[in-house]
């Protein structure tokens, strides 16, 4: 049987973006995925055996039936159409062309469009705009850095390449020995298997990151400091400031440890704060690890478009931003909108119940390539192919470095691509608006 | 809305390339392009009355930040910029937002306001130019180009230091047509390199840090090399210590390494060999802050004397605007002094970047001296030819203020009025109050449109408004047979802020001051066919950089050209 | 003063935007007019009539009309949203944004406000008789310039964030407050009669903090300065003793905490 050998192929799960993926397809089907990690890998593999979606579905009185593509879409526009205040969520596990459509979608509803990094990497996006955020591409970590710090996150489980391929077991231009030219500090509340590789771990009590980073910033400018700070003790805290003092190139990474825990953008904060203060001893930069792979797309194509990076609302026909009311969770806890669109997301399983309660009351469309408890809530789900291995397009990695997503294989019949179907939705939309559809080039 | 054909009759023409000043004439418009109005019919046509109005060609602005990743950087970190200027979509439009970091469309639809119809985007960085040609398809109107930041690249760096012009060549001609790029940019030579450790550069005879190649090895080797290839444009360069007091001295230095350097571009008729961008931010002198003064009339004496360079302003506006830029170590020395939000993104192996607000404020000495200087070099360099005007967009201020910086051009009493809300000792460290010259609008037609397609290389069919041109023309309501703009700036700053009609490529796309449409869109790069044989040779020395030390697969990292909308390949071949 | 009434006549679900609610806007206008002016509910326009009867009479200058809102707002945001002058009353509870961007005039609430009150506030008076919410008096996303001047008094409690990147002014809080307050602040006072929420001045560099309730505990990056019997502080003389923290040090800020000695012993250094 033909064997075709797809190389530097881009996974499409994580925010790594790893490119060096060979996937083997026999009958337009993937048999074997070699270089990717276990995530990565996976999700290859569930593309075939998985629970596919392949037919639009509505769901009617609580009965569910098969329906064609244009009644699907139909259905969908007219619910988008009436709503007041309806949301455009998710937009994190798709290609940017997909994302674009979705912002002139929004624009024409007059909606509010967010996607996932309100539940994850929001804060960082806050704390950046208050102080900044000076970062750098991973390759710059690679070849440069000698002291690497993961705060609050655990890539062995999250990001399972991250170390091996961009920071701790590489060998750089400028570290040519890999590991052994680099010291790994882990703070954390829990010892993880990240921690594990660590030179150095730093337990942290819980929801105390903010205090250890203020002691920490304070010690750097030789304050004195108390003897023990969020169960740290005070020379554990000099000795690690010390380190990152006297480094060469230091990068601190960071997750979900300090972006949900009490504090959220202001852990970010003073952690971006933090870092800005080293430079003024040496190379130092910061980074978010983000999780979906094409999460950063989604703020970065938001942001050129509309000037925000999420949490945007139409309303008034121009983009106004302010999370903590224009945001996903804000507007379905507050019960403000009134019909929702979800694209490549499950916020029913990952919302917190007030949210979910209230996106179960409204109508709810759903795009989507496989069943999830989201799509089981909804009144239309169309059925998609997917990004990254069914569809090619944009996706934007951690650091911001935009990469080509490669087709593998073909999609199921009657799966088309999110910014088809969007484009679709779209001009459906607009006819019942009575508005021109908007030209998206981009896409 | 748009007609095959338009007629514009009756109009005072500016088209410094066809030397017409002020000419009462009729432009016709066929297909895109300009065409003898013999050739058009009143009947079959749109007929634009110009009576009493100002034509010219459309805007060409040689160097302004409006796409790419640390453009979008600073969209992302100023949300309280993004709504301090909005519309709502509508009338077929999409929505705008931002004031010094419009949105895409914003970006767009504001230049066409203007009467401009090509932008040229500043910088970008090979490993995110793929975002860079994201944003500009997804821009309206314009025509546009990017320059690729090449100089800080440790694969030139190192050709360059072994001396192998032959091989740098090859590769720049694959890393422009991979990246679908226009010219080879520089920003800080070696500078941004030695940020990868925290450190800057202090002269052009300072070394790189292991790379061990001086910032004037690099600029005369991308000048070289440049030639070597051809390229429509020419060396474009953001000098070292830019903003510094006394960096004059780096200027004229860098200035320096051009003489006797070739100028042989293989399309278009430009006469120089360097573009030094935003000369302003580097026309200064004084030991520091404190004794901080303009040298805007030094480099002007130069310039007088050196025919083969080019310099754009970036003139200071006296706004609240976002700086951005390559040189990441100044941006870090700015928020250092100014304490507000500061973004780094250094590239692997290629470049840096840095974003900071910025206010300019007239009662600051330093901002003051800052706006005397861009002034200065701009009215003290005799020909108009060697100067383009800008405002380095965003960096000294919005683009939307460039009505603002014509009124100074054109008008002594404006620039007065200005001076008398600057520090009071401002003139003890300028001579722009000394300074009577006014542009005529002639002048201002040459450094907006004409010098800027001229040094670009593309004034075969940008920049004028002779046949076969493109027609991109802007018209002005402003009446040069009863206004005078030295006496009434405010009315000429007026009239250019709100094109009456701004046509690109045939299409009207703004109307009263209104954008009513889109264009066919285009988007310039250079298709350089260099030495095959020597190209393949390098790209094999290349894989194992990429392997080793770049973290994307090397097969994913050019551009393909389905990610241009518009893609306008320019054809050179070099050897 | 002339006086003029909005009376609500129940709220939608989807929210209403009426920043239209404040003298600037209604001052020369006929109850007929007023009513026929657009807010938005969602991406609706609708008539201020739907939603509020008018009565009354209104002013032909905002200084000389008074507002008076009745019933219930809770879905309604941007109620005096940019005034500069005039007064305003909601007996109410307003959604968010109440008195956002405000410069002048005086409103005032007896009821509770939502999120986003006073935002960025440059002058005039604001007097909430319930509770506020979170960000009250505090900076937009992005800005580096919060609140700068004018005051607010709060009877009950506020929430998290408030006077963030203040820079003048005044915020009295007569309950408690909640994390974060005053947080980046560069000038102004905050004064708090009830609990002080946790991480306050946090990253503050000037400016100052008054609590007269207790105060669990502060941030490592403030240090202990000294006991003090009473602070004078913009011509105002609040009467300790005080037990005095400077920071934010890791901002090597020099703004001040006083916290009431009777109710902070635990914060004295032994």
């Amino acid at each position: 049987m033909p064997e075709r050998v797809v190389s530097d192929v881009v996974c499409p799960f994580c925010g790594c973006l790893c490119d060096d993926i060979e996937v083997v397809v026999r009958e337009n089907r993937i048999v074997e995925v070699r270089e990717a990690c276990a995530l990565g890998t996976a999700k290859f593999m569930s593309l075939s055996v998985g629970e596919r979606i392949t037919k639009p579905l509505l769901r009617v009185d609580g009965s569910v039936r098969q329906v064609s593509l244009e009644e699907a879409l139909k259905e969908a526009a007219k619910m988008l159409a009436d709503a007041e205040r309806p949301l455009l969520y998710g937009w994190s596990s798709t290609e940017c062309g997909a994302q674009a459509v979705g912002v002139a979608l929004a624009e024409v509803l007059g909606g509010v469009l967010d996607n996932t990094s309100s539940v994850c990497h929001g804060p960082t996006v806050l704390a950046t705009q208050d102080v900044g955020c000076p970062s750098c591409t991973l390759g710059q970590v690679k070849n440069r850095a000698d002291l690497i710090i993961y705060w609050g996150c655990n890539p062995m489980q999250a990001h399972p390449r991250h170390m091996s391929r961009y920071t701790t077991f590489p060998r750089g231009f400028f570290r040519e020995r890999g590991v052994k030219d680099k010291k790994i500090v882990v703070i954390d509340v829990r010892h993880t298997e990240t921690a594990r590789l660590a030179d150095r771990f730093i337990q942290v009590e819980l929801g105390k990151d903010y205090e250890l980073l203020a002691a920490m910033r304070a010690a750097l400018k030789e304050y004195e400091i108390p003897e023990k700070v969020a169960g740290v003790s005070r020379k554990d805290i000099l000795e690690v400031v010390e380190l990152m003092k006297n480094c060469q190139f230091g990068a601190l990474f960071f997750g979900m440890g300090l972006t949900m825990s009490f504090g959220k953008h202001r852990n970010v904060d003073n952690a971006i704060s933090l870092v800005k203060d080293l430079n003024a001893y040496t190379k130092f930069i910061i980074m978010p690890m983000r999780g979906h792979y094409n999460v950063a797309g989604a703020n970065t194509v938001f942001t050129w478009e509309t000037g925000f990076p999420y949490a945007v609302d139409f309303s008034r026909g121009y983009p106004r931003y302010n999370p903590g009311e224009t945001a996903a969770n804000d507007v379905l806890q507050n019960e403000e909108c009134d019909a929702a669109l979800i694209v490549a997301s499950d916020p029913v399983s990952h919302f917190p119940a007030k949210a979910v309660k209230h996106l179960a009351s409204i109508p709810v469309i759903s795009i989507d390539f496989h069943h999830t408890p989201t799509t089981e809530i909804s009144k239309v789900v169309i059925p998609a192919a997917v990004a990254g291995v069914e569809v090619e397009g944009t996706a934007y990695r951690m650091d911001t470095v935009p990469i080509r997503l490669k087709k593998v294989v073909e999609p199921p019949e009657g799966c088309l691509p999110d910014r088809e179907i969007l484009r679709m939705l779209l001009e459906k939309v607009c006819e019942i608006k009575g508005v021109e559809t908007p030209v998206v080039k981009h896409a | 809305m748009t007609k095959h054909m338009i007629l514009i009759k009756n109009g005072f023409v500016y088209d410094p390339i066809n030397k017409i000043d002020g000419e009462k004439m009729d432009i016709a418009i066929k297909e895109g392009k300009i065409v003898d109005p013999k050739k058009v019919k009143e009947k079959e046509a749109k007929v634009i009355d110009a009576r009493g109005k100002v034509v010219m060609p459309g805007g060409v602005d040689i160097h302004s930040h409006v796409a790419g990743p640390k453009v979008n950087a600073g969209r992302l970190f100023r949300p309280e910029d993004g709504r301090r200027q909005v519309r709502p979509f509508g009338q077929g439009l999409r929505a705008e937002t931002g004031f010094s970091v419009p949105n895409v469309f914003a970006t767009g639809y504001r230049y066409a306001q203007l009467g401009y119809t090509t932008v040229m985007e500043a910088a970008t960085p090979p490993l995110k130019t793929r975002h860079t040609h994201e944003e500009m398809s997804d821009t309206p109107i314009l025509d546009q180009g990017a320059y690729l930041i090449l100089d800080n690249n440790w694969v030139i760096m190192e050709y360059l230091k072994a001396g192998e012009y032959e091989k740098c060549a090859a590769f720049v001609a694959w890393m422009l047509r991979s990246m679908k790029c226009f010219g080879i940019k520089s920003v800080n030579p070696g500078g941004d390199e030695n940020w990868g450790w925290g450190k800057n550069i202090s002269s052009v005879r300072d070394r790189v840090i292991y790379f061990d190649i001086s910032p004037a090895e690099i600029i005369q080797g991308l000048i070289r090399v440049n030639e070597m290839l051809g390229l429509p444009h020419s060396f474009h360069i953001h000098c070292n210590n830019l903003g510094l007091p006394g960096s004059y001295t780096t200027t004229l230095e860098t200035f320096g390494l051009s003489d006797g350097m070739p100028i042989s571009p293989k399309v278009g008729e430009r006469s120089q060999n360097l573009h030094v961008a935003h000369i302003q931010f580097y026309s200064y002198g004084g030991e520091d802050w404190k004794t901080f003064e303009s040298k805007g009339d030094e480099v002007a004496k130069y310039l007088n004397n050196h025919s083969n360079i080019t310099v754009c302003l970036g003139q200071v506006t006296f706004d609240e605007t976002t700086t951005m830029t390559a040189d990441g170590p100044f941006e870090y020395l700015l928020q250092s002094i100014n304490k507000l939000k500061w973004i780094n993104r250094d590239v692997e192996l290629e470049t840096s970047s840095g974003i900071v607000p910025y206010i300019y404020r007239p009662r600051s000495l330093v901002n003051a001296v800052q706006w005397a200087a861009g002034l200065e070099v701009a009215l003290l360099t005799k020909n108009p030819w060697q100067i383009m005007m800008s405002t380095d967009h965003p960096n000294a201020g919005p683009f939307t203020r460039y009505p603002r910086v014509v009124k100074w051009l054109v008008s002594k009493k404006a620039r007065e009025e200005t001076i008398a809300k600057c520090h009071e000792t401002l003139p003890n460290r300028s001579s722009i109050a000394s300074i009577d010259r006014e542009y005529t609008l002639y002048e201002v037609a040459v450094v907006t449109r004409a010098s800027a397609a001229e040094a670009l290389g593309i004034s075969g069919f940008k920049g004028h408004l002779g046949v076969g041109a493109d027609a991109d023309v802007a018209i002005y309501d402003f009446n040069p047979e009863k206004q005078d703009p030295s006496r009434e700036p405010e009315a000429l700053e007026k009239a250019l802020s709100r094109a009456l009609y701004t046509i690109k490529r045939g299409h009207i796309v703004v109307e009263n001051g209104e954008v009513v449409g889109d264009a066919p869109k285009r988007v310039f790069w250079a298709d350089i066919c260099f030495d095959e044989e020597l190209e393949k040779q390098v790209l094999d020395e290349l894989h194992e950089t990429f392997a080793k030390y770049y973290t994307v697969s090397m097969s994913n990292y050019p551009i393909s050209e389905e990610y241009l909308v518009g893609s306008t390949p320019i054809k050179i071949t070099s050897k | 003063m002339k006086e003029l009434y909005l009376i609500s006549k129940g709220q939608p679900k989807v929210p209403l935007e009426a920043e239209v609610i404040k003298p600037d806007s209604l001052a020369g206008l006929s109850t007929e007019e007023i009513a026929n002016l657009i807010i938005y509910r969602g991406n609706r326009r609708v008539r201020l009539g739907e939603y509020f009867e008018v009565k009354g009479e209104s002013a032909d200058n905002p200084e000389e009309l008074r507002i008076i809102v009745e019933g219930d707002v809770s879905r309604t945001k941007y109620i005096g949203a940019e005034m500069s002058a005039g007064e305003l009353i909601v007996n109410g509870s307003p959604y968010m944004y109440l008195g956002a961007w405000m410069s002048g005039g005086k409103i005032v609430v007896n009821g509770n406000v939502g999120d986003f009150a006073a935002l960025e506030m440059s002058g005039g008076e604001l007097v909430i008789n319930g509770n506020a919410g979170n960000y009250l008096g505090a900076a937009y996303r992005g800005n580096w310039r919060g609140m700068s001047d004018g005051l607010i008094v709060v009877k009950g409690n506020a929430g998290a964030e408030i006077g963030s990147w203040m820079m003048g002014g005044k915020i009295v809080v007569e309950g408690s407050t909640g994390p974060f307050t005053g947080v980046h602040m560069s000038d102004g006072i905050i004064v708090v009669y009830g609990g002080l929420g946790p991480r306050a001045g946090a990253q503050m560099t000037w400016g100052s903090i008054v609590v007269y309730g207790y105060a669990p505990e502060l941030l490592p990056s403030f240090s202990f300065n000294e006991v003090i019997p009473a602070v004078e502080i913009e011509e105002e003389r609040f009467e300790g003793p005080f037990i005095e923290y400077v920071g934010d040090l890791a901002e090597e800020g020099e703004g001040s905490i006083y916290l009431l000695e009777e109710k902070n012993k635990h914060l004295k250094p032994q």
